[in-house]
Protein backbone atom coordinates (compact mmCIF):
# COMPACT_ATOMS: atom_id res chain seq x y z
CA UNK A 1 0.00 0.00 0.00
CA UNK A 2 1.14 3.53 -1.24
CA UNK A 3 2.73 5.39 2.11
CA UNK A 4 0.22 7.97 3.57
CA UNK A 5 1.75 11.57 2.69
CA UNK A 6 -1.20 14.00 3.22
CA UNK A 7 -1.03 16.31 5.98
CA UNK A 8 -4.61 16.40 7.70
CA UNK A 9 -4.69 19.97 8.45
CA UNK A 10 -4.66 20.63 4.76
CA UNK A 11 -7.24 18.26 4.04
CA UNK A 12 -10.57 19.30 4.86
CA UNK A 13 -10.54 22.98 3.26
CA UNK A 14 -9.65 21.13 0.12
CA UNK A 15 -12.34 19.13 0.29
CA UNK A 16 -14.84 21.26 1.29
CA UNK A 17 -14.16 24.61 -0.31
CA UNK A 18 -17.20 25.96 0.72
CA UNK A 19 -18.00 24.61 4.02
CA UNK A 20 -21.25 26.81 4.73
CA UNK A 21 -23.24 24.58 1.89
CA UNK A 22 -22.77 21.34 4.89
CA UNK A 23 -24.09 20.20 8.05
CA UNK A 24 -21.45 18.46 9.86
CA UNK A 25 -21.36 16.22 12.31
CA UNK A 26 -17.67 14.96 13.84
CA UNK A 27 -16.54 12.37 15.86
CA UNK A 28 -14.02 12.87 18.77
CA UNK A 29 -10.56 14.22 19.14
CA UNK A 30 -8.57 15.49 16.16
CA UNK A 31 -11.52 14.78 13.82
CA UNK A 32 -13.55 17.35 15.57
CA UNK A 33 -10.50 19.57 15.66
CA UNK A 34 -9.89 19.84 12.21
CA UNK A 35 -13.51 20.44 11.05
CA UNK A 36 -14.00 22.95 13.55
CA UNK A 37 -10.88 24.81 12.07
CA UNK A 38 -13.27 24.71 8.89
CA UNK A 39 -16.21 25.91 9.88
CA UNK A 40 -14.94 28.04 12.53
CA UNK A 41 -16.60 25.92 15.02
CA UNK A 42 -19.89 26.82 13.12
CA UNK A 43 -23.31 26.43 13.79
CA UNK A 44 -23.46 23.66 11.01
CA UNK A 45 -21.50 21.74 12.89
CA UNK A 46 -22.08 19.25 15.95
CA UNK A 47 -18.48 17.75 17.27
CA UNK A 48 -18.42 15.41 20.22
CA UNK A 49 -15.76 15.15 23.24
CA UNK A 50 -16.65 11.80 23.74
CA UNK A 51 -19.26 8.95 22.99
CA UNK A 52 -16.82 7.58 20.91
CA UNK A 53 -18.23 5.62 17.65
CA UNK A 54 -21.24 7.39 17.47
CA UNK A 55 -20.35 9.97 14.72
CA UNK A 56 -21.72 8.09 11.92
CA UNK A 57 -24.91 7.18 13.44
CA UNK A 58 -25.36 10.54 14.03
CA UNK A 59 -24.74 11.62 10.89
CA UNK A 60 -27.67 9.50 9.68
CA UNK A 61 -29.66 10.47 12.05
CA UNK A 62 -29.30 13.92 10.55
CA UNK A 63 -29.07 13.17 6.77
CA UNK A 64 -32.30 10.72 7.05
CA UNK A 65 -33.98 13.75 8.31
CA UNK A 66 -32.83 16.63 6.35
CA UNK A 67 -33.04 14.43 2.88
CA UNK A 68 -32.10 18.25 1.22
CA UNK A 69 -28.74 19.01 2.89
CA UNK A 70 -25.51 17.69 2.35
CA UNK A 71 -24.49 15.80 5.33
CA UNK A 72 -20.81 14.94 6.12
CA UNK A 73 -19.49 12.93 9.04
CA UNK A 74 -15.85 13.48 9.76
CA UNK A 75 -14.11 10.67 11.52
CA UNK A 76 -11.11 9.05 12.59
CA UNK A 77 -10.21 5.42 12.24
CA UNK A 78 -10.77 4.74 15.62
CA UNK A 79 -13.75 6.32 16.09
CA UNK A 80 -14.93 4.62 13.21
CA UNK A 81 -13.77 1.18 14.68
CA UNK A 82 -15.66 1.61 17.56
CA UNK A 83 -18.95 2.18 16.26
CA UNK A 84 -18.04 0.12 12.71
CA UNK A 85 -21.61 -1.93 12.71
CA UNK A 86 -22.91 1.98 11.72
CA UNK A 87 -21.84 1.55 8.32
CA UNK A 88 -24.02 -1.49 7.71
CA UNK A 89 -26.74 0.67 8.95
CA UNK A 90 -26.02 3.73 6.73
CA UNK A 91 -26.11 1.13 3.58
CA UNK A 92 -29.29 -0.34 4.17
CA UNK A 93 -30.73 3.05 4.82
CA UNK A 94 -29.01 4.74 2.16
CA UNK A 95 -29.11 8.63 2.14
CA UNK A 96 -28.07 9.60 -0.65
CA UNK A 97 -27.13 13.26 0.89
CA UNK A 98 -24.56 11.46 3.11
CA UNK A 99 -20.86 11.44 3.10
CA UNK A 100 -18.37 9.85 5.03
CA UNK A 101 -14.48 11.82 5.54
CA UNK A 102 -12.24 9.14 7.57
CA UNK A 103 -9.03 10.86 8.61
CA UNK A 104 -7.26 7.33 9.02
CA UNK A 105 -3.74 8.12 10.85
CA UNK A 106 -3.33 4.63 11.99
CA UNK A 107 -3.31 5.10 15.18
CA UNK A 108 -4.90 7.15 18.62
CA UNK A 109 -3.54 10.53 18.20
CA UNK A 110 -5.59 12.20 21.65
CA UNK A 111 -4.23 9.61 23.96
CA UNK A 112 -0.63 9.15 23.29
CA UNK A 113 -0.29 7.95 19.19
CA UNK A 114 -0.51 4.42 19.93
CA UNK A 115 -0.87 2.48 17.09
CA UNK A 116 -4.15 1.38 15.61
CA UNK A 117 -5.39 -1.38 14.11
CA UNK A 118 -5.08 0.40 9.78
CA UNK A 119 -1.85 0.26 10.69
CA UNK A 120 -1.63 -3.42 10.94
CA UNK A 121 -4.25 -5.12 8.47
CA UNK A 122 -7.42 -3.42 8.53
CA UNK A 123 -8.73 -1.54 5.47
CA UNK A 124 -11.77 0.73 6.28
CA UNK A 125 -12.90 1.41 2.52
CA UNK A 126 -13.13 -2.54 1.76
CA UNK A 127 -15.17 -2.52 4.99
CA UNK A 128 -17.02 0.12 3.59
CA UNK A 129 -17.90 -1.78 0.38
CA UNK A 130 -18.57 -4.68 2.43
CA UNK A 131 -20.98 -2.68 4.16
CA UNK A 132 -23.25 -2.00 1.14
CA UNK A 133 -21.98 1.68 0.83
CA UNK A 134 -22.56 2.05 -2.91
CA UNK A 135 -19.31 4.60 -3.56
CA UNK A 136 -15.90 4.03 -1.71
CA UNK A 137 -12.50 5.86 -2.51
CA UNK A 138 -9.21 5.64 -1.09
CA UNK A 139 -6.76 8.68 -0.82
CA UNK A 140 -2.95 8.63 0.18
CA UNK A 141 -1.12 11.20 -1.33
CA UNK A 142 -1.50 15.23 -0.98
CA UNK A 143 -2.42 15.51 -5.40
CA UNK A 144 -5.29 13.15 -4.54
CA UNK A 145 -7.37 15.63 -2.54
CA UNK A 146 -8.61 16.59 -5.58
CA UNK A 147 -9.62 13.80 -6.98
CA UNK A 148 -11.41 12.33 -3.18
CA UNK A 149 -13.28 16.39 -3.68
CA UNK A 150 -14.37 15.62 -7.04
CA UNK A 151 -15.60 11.94 -5.52
CA UNK A 152 -17.35 13.73 -2.42
CA UNK A 153 -19.38 16.08 -4.99
CA UNK A 154 -20.40 13.58 -7.58
CA UNK A 155 -20.40 9.93 -6.59
CA UNK A 156 -23.50 8.21 -5.89
CA UNK A 157 -24.50 8.71 -1.91
CA UNK A 158 -23.68 7.46 0.59
CA UNK A 159 -20.14 7.99 0.01
CA UNK A 160 -17.10 7.10 2.03
CA UNK A 161 -13.77 8.13 1.34
CA UNK A 162 -11.19 6.97 3.65
CA UNK A 163 -8.47 9.58 3.40
CA UNK A 164 -4.34 8.14 4.98
CA UNK A 165 -2.83 10.82 6.47
CA UNK A 166 0.89 11.33 8.42
CA UNK A 167 0.81 10.82 11.84
CA UNK A 168 1.03 14.67 12.23
CA UNK A 169 -0.57 16.86 14.92
CA UNK A 170 -4.13 17.72 13.72
CA UNK A 171 -5.74 21.42 13.55
CA UNK A 172 -5.14 23.64 16.26
CA UNK A 173 -8.78 25.52 17.66
CA UNK A 174 -10.46 26.38 20.61
CA UNK A 175 -14.25 25.20 20.41
CA UNK A 176 -17.41 24.70 22.58
CA UNK A 177 -17.07 21.62 24.33
CA UNK A 178 -20.48 21.77 26.05
CA UNK A 179 -22.84 19.60 24.31
CA UNK A 180 -26.17 21.57 25.32
CA UNK A 181 -24.82 24.82 24.07
CA UNK A 182 -24.17 22.86 20.88
CA UNK A 183 -27.12 21.02 20.57
CA UNK A 184 -28.91 24.26 20.56
CA UNK A 185 -26.78 26.31 18.17
CA UNK A 186 -26.84 23.91 15.80
CA UNK A 187 -30.44 23.18 16.33
CA UNK A 188 -31.64 26.88 15.97
CA UNK A 189 -29.52 27.89 13.19
CA UNK A 190 -31.13 25.15 11.07
CA UNK A 191 -34.53 25.46 12.02
CA UNK A 192 -34.21 29.30 11.46
CA UNK A 193 -32.99 28.49 7.95
CA UNK A 194 -35.90 26.67 7.33
CA UNK B 1 -44.17 -19.32 23.54
CA UNK B 2 -45.04 -15.80 25.24
CA UNK B 3 -48.16 -15.48 27.03
CA UNK B 4 -50.87 -13.09 25.44
CA UNK B 5 -50.81 -9.89 27.20
CA UNK B 6 -54.09 -8.76 27.97
CA UNK B 7 -54.52 -6.37 25.38
CA UNK B 8 -53.09 -7.35 22.42
CA UNK B 9 -53.59 -4.11 20.21
CA UNK B 10 -51.81 -2.16 22.29
CA UNK B 11 -48.69 -1.89 19.98
CA UNK B 12 -51.44 0.10 17.63
CA UNK B 13 -51.99 2.07 20.61
CA UNK B 14 -48.50 3.03 21.39
CA UNK B 15 -47.76 3.52 17.58
CA UNK B 16 -50.83 5.66 17.43
CA UNK B 17 -50.06 7.74 20.05
CA UNK B 18 -46.55 8.60 19.28
CA UNK B 19 -47.16 9.44 15.83
CA UNK B 20 -49.90 12.08 16.90
CA UNK B 21 -46.78 13.35 19.05
CA UNK B 22 -44.34 13.44 15.82
CA UNK B 23 -42.31 10.77 16.47
CA UNK B 24 -41.56 9.83 12.93
CA UNK B 25 -38.67 7.59 13.32
CA UNK B 26 -38.13 4.03 14.95
CA UNK B 27 -34.77 2.84 15.39
CA UNK B 28 -34.63 -0.57 17.06
CA UNK B 29 -33.00 -3.32 17.56
CA UNK B 30 -35.34 -6.36 17.05
CA UNK B 31 -36.96 -7.69 20.12
CA UNK B 32 -40.55 -9.93 20.11
CA UNK B 33 -41.86 -7.31 22.60
CA UNK B 34 -41.19 -4.22 19.86
CA UNK B 35 -41.89 -6.75 16.78
CA UNK B 36 -45.19 -5.33 16.38
CA UNK B 37 -45.29 -1.89 16.92
CA UNK B 38 -42.22 -2.01 14.61
CA UNK B 39 -44.69 -3.32 12.15
CA UNK B 40 -47.39 -0.69 12.98
CA UNK B 41 -44.45 1.81 11.77
CA UNK B 42 -43.40 -0.07 8.56
CA UNK B 43 -46.98 -0.23 7.83
CA UNK B 44 -47.53 3.64 7.94
CA UNK B 45 -46.30 6.47 5.80
CA UNK B 46 -45.77 8.58 8.45
CA UNK B 47 -42.54 6.87 9.89
CA UNK B 48 -39.80 5.07 9.09
CA UNK B 49 -38.15 2.45 10.76
CA UNK B 50 -33.85 2.25 11.15
CA UNK B 51 -33.02 -1.75 12.31
CA UNK B 52 -29.27 -1.45 14.63
CA UNK B 53 -26.52 -3.39 14.76
CA UNK B 54 -26.32 -2.28 18.12
CA UNK B 55 -28.44 -0.19 20.29
CA UNK B 56 -26.39 2.89 21.13
CA UNK B 57 -25.89 3.48 17.08
CA UNK B 58 -30.23 4.06 17.82
CA UNK B 59 -29.48 6.86 20.36
CA UNK B 60 -27.10 8.49 18.17
CA UNK B 61 -29.27 8.47 15.64
CA UNK B 62 -32.29 9.97 17.54
CA UNK B 63 -29.97 12.66 18.37
CA UNK B 64 -29.06 13.35 14.88
CA UNK B 65 -32.69 13.50 14.40
CA UNK B 66 -33.40 16.02 17.19
CA UNK B 67 -30.22 18.27 15.72
CA UNK B 68 -32.72 19.06 12.73
CA UNK B 69 -36.00 19.53 14.77
CA UNK B 70 -37.37 15.78 14.43
CA UNK B 71 -38.31 13.51 16.96
CA UNK B 72 -37.43 9.89 17.40
CA UNK B 73 -38.15 6.48 19.68
CA UNK B 74 -35.27 4.08 19.83
CA UNK B 75 -36.64 0.46 20.82
CA UNK B 76 -34.85 -2.35 22.27
CA UNK B 77 -34.62 -5.05 24.80
CA UNK B 78 -33.38 -4.16 28.47
CA UNK B 79 -29.94 -6.37 27.56
CA UNK B 80 -29.87 -3.62 25.07
CA UNK B 81 -29.53 -0.30 27.54
CA UNK B 82 -25.96 -1.95 28.58
CA UNK B 83 -24.92 -1.11 24.95
CA UNK B 84 -25.76 2.48 25.66
CA UNK B 85 -24.49 3.50 29.12
CA UNK B 86 -21.79 5.68 27.53
CA UNK B 87 -23.74 7.16 24.38
CA UNK B 88 -26.40 8.03 27.51
CA UNK B 89 -23.30 10.71 28.30
CA UNK B 90 -24.50 12.77 25.10
CA UNK B 91 -28.17 12.45 25.89
CA UNK B 92 -27.73 13.98 29.62
CA UNK B 93 -25.11 16.08 28.47
CA UNK B 94 -26.50 17.32 25.47
CA UNK B 95 -29.92 17.75 26.84
CA UNK B 96 -31.04 15.63 24.16
CA UNK B 97 -34.94 15.04 24.97
CA UNK B 98 -34.57 11.47 23.85
CA UNK B 99 -37.35 8.85 24.00
CA UNK B 100 -36.55 4.83 24.41
CA UNK B 101 -39.05 2.26 24.43
CA UNK B 102 -37.67 -1.04 26.43
CA UNK B 103 -39.25 -4.50 26.89
CA UNK B 104 -38.37 -5.94 29.97
CA UNK B 105 -36.17 -9.45 30.11
CA UNK B 106 -35.28 -10.60 33.90
CA UNK B 107 -37.76 -9.30 35.67
CA UNK B 108 -40.89 -10.76 36.39
CA UNK B 109 -41.07 -14.38 35.93
CA UNK B 110 -37.84 -14.55 34.11
CA UNK B 111 -36.90 -18.07 33.52
CA UNK B 112 -33.47 -17.58 31.85
CA UNK B 113 -30.09 -16.46 34.32
CA UNK B 114 -28.65 -14.32 31.01
CA UNK B 115 -30.90 -11.89 31.81
CA UNK B 116 -31.34 -11.57 35.15
CA UNK B 117 -28.49 -9.54 35.60
CA UNK B 118 -29.12 -6.37 32.76
CA UNK B 119 -32.95 -6.34 33.75
CA UNK B 120 -32.12 -6.07 37.33
CA UNK B 121 -29.67 -2.83 36.57
CA UNK B 122 -32.32 -1.21 34.22
CA UNK B 123 -33.54 1.33 36.46
CA UNK B 124 -30.32 1.93 38.29
CA UNK B 125 -28.59 3.08 35.09
CA UNK B 126 -31.65 5.29 34.06
CA UNK B 127 -31.82 6.95 37.24
CA UNK B 128 -27.39 7.29 37.02
CA UNK B 129 -27.74 8.54 33.87
CA UNK B 130 -30.75 11.39 34.72
CA UNK B 131 -33.05 9.41 32.23
CA UNK B 132 -37.03 9.10 33.55
CA UNK B 133 -38.78 5.57 33.68
CA UNK B 134 -42.18 5.26 32.76
CA UNK B 135 -43.41 1.61 33.90
CA UNK B 136 -46.31 -0.43 32.31
CA UNK B 137 -47.49 -2.95 34.51
CA UNK B 138 -50.72 -3.39 33.44
CA UNK B 139 -52.80 -2.76 30.19
CA UNK B 140 -54.17 0.33 31.68
CA UNK B 141 -50.92 1.66 32.37
CA UNK B 142 -50.05 1.68 28.88
CA UNK B 143 -51.70 5.16 27.57
CA UNK B 144 -51.03 6.72 30.67
CA UNK B 145 -47.05 5.90 30.68
CA UNK B 146 -46.55 6.45 26.96
CA UNK B 147 -48.23 9.90 27.13
CA UNK B 148 -46.42 11.05 30.33
CA UNK B 149 -43.35 9.52 27.92
CA UNK B 150 -44.01 11.62 25.20
CA UNK B 151 -44.81 15.04 27.34
CA UNK B 152 -41.30 14.58 29.14
CA UNK B 153 -39.53 14.40 26.01
CA UNK B 154 -41.50 16.98 24.23
CA UNK B 155 -42.23 19.95 25.74
CA UNK B 156 -40.61 18.94 28.90
CA UNK B 157 -37.18 18.49 27.59
CA UNK B 158 -36.19 15.64 29.17
CA UNK B 159 -34.67 12.81 28.21
CA UNK B 160 -37.51 9.26 28.84
CA UNK B 161 -38.22 5.67 28.48
CA UNK B 162 -41.48 3.82 28.70
CA UNK B 163 -40.53 0.37 30.19
CA UNK B 164 -43.12 -2.14 29.32
CA UNK B 165 -42.49 -5.00 32.11
CA UNK B 166 -42.66 -8.43 32.11
CA UNK B 167 -45.87 -8.37 34.39
CA UNK B 168 -47.00 -7.13 31.22
CA UNK B 169 -45.61 -8.59 28.87
CA UNK B 170 -45.59 -12.23 29.70
CA UNK B 171 -42.08 -14.27 30.23
CA UNK B 172 -40.74 -15.92 27.41
CA UNK B 173 -40.98 -20.25 28.26
CA UNK B 174 -37.77 -22.28 28.66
Amino acid sequence: MTEASIDRRELLPQLFANPDDYLFVSGLAGAAKDTAALTEDGDNLYTMAGTMGAAVAMGLGVALNAPDRKVVVVTGDGELLMGIGSLVTVASMAPSNLSIVCIDNAQHGETGGQAGHTGQKTNLEAIAKGAGLPSTMTISEPDQIADGAAFLKSAAGPRFLLTRVLGSAPSVYKRNMDPAACRHRFRNAFLSAG
Amino acid sequence: MTQQPADEDWPATMFRLMADSGIDLFAYVPDAGNKQLIECADASNEAQTVLLTTEEEGLAICAGADLVGKRAVLCMQSSGLGNCVNYLSLVNGGKFPLLMMLSMRGDYGEQNPWQYPMGQAVEPIFEAMGVLTYKVESPEDLEKATMAALHATGSGGQSAAIILTQKFLGAKSF
